[in-house]
């Protein structure tokens, strides 16, 4: 229909967008944000790649990813409120 | 192109216009509260989109089956319920280190619900000793 590389090129604009805010947000919670909003938009694109490559494992990398950047927003979160 | 493909590649488009406006929102948003609010919600809802999109899309190819649906869709269910978890701590710890509100906010009712927490402790701490005194 319109083909995969309109959805990645989407994708990558969103990942533009987000890394102005990481590099720019004036506090560090803008930047958190950020980062949570970035590894979603990752997950995303890797299920995309899973297509695009044809590769039925990469999803299993997606999942993995996903779990590891939920553990990884916790603790930052968790330092940031000053009980790490 | 048969139906499966057609389907899923909407919904994959879907997904992915979302993406771009949760990008927009973290943009366009004045403080870090309203960013999480706005950005959240619709990368969660894009990223469903694009789950199941790639999961139909690949059931309409010849190299796709079942297990691919399977798959997306468990990746799509720990996100839907990890994602509000992360947000609510992440937005939690930005409240208690006092980051300010964006100034044209009106509403603040986890201030409220703090001082009158506070001011209940504080009551029951003054009760005591005045009972004591008589």
């Amino acid at each position: 229909m319109i083909g995969i590389n309109v959805y990645l090129a989407l994708i990558a604009i969103a990942t533009l967008l987000s890394m102005y805010r990481v590099f720019v947000g004036p506090t560090t919670a803008d930047r958190l944000v950020a980062v949570d909003i970035m590894t979603t938009i990752t997950t995303g694109l890797m299920v995309l790649f899973a297509l695009y490559y044809k590769r039925m494992i990469f999803l299993d990398v997606a999942l993995v990813y996903a779990i590891l950047a939920f553990g990884g927003v916790i603790a930052f979160a968790r330092y940031m409120e000053g009980g790490l | 192109m048969n139906a499966l493909t057609a389907t899923g590649e909407a919904l994959v488009l879907i997904g992915t216009f979302f993406y771009f406006l949760s990008a927009l929102g973290l943009i366009r948003m004045p403080d870090v509260y309203n960013r999480m609010q706005t950005s959240t919600k619709s990368a969660t809802l894009g990223s469903l989109g694009v789950m199941l999109g790639v999961g139909i899309w690949a059931l309409g190819t010849d190299f796709g089956n079942v297990a691919w649906l399977t798959k997306t869709i468990t990746i799509a269910i720990f996100l839907l319920l990890t994602n509000p978890i992360s947000a609510h701590t992440l937005i939690r710890a930005a409240y208690k280190s006092g980051i300010p509100l964006w100034e044209g906010s009106v509403v603040d009712r986890y201030r409220e619900h703090l001082e009158s927490r506070k001011a209940e402790v504080e009551e029951a701490e003054k009760t005591p000793e005045e009972g004591g005194e008589e």
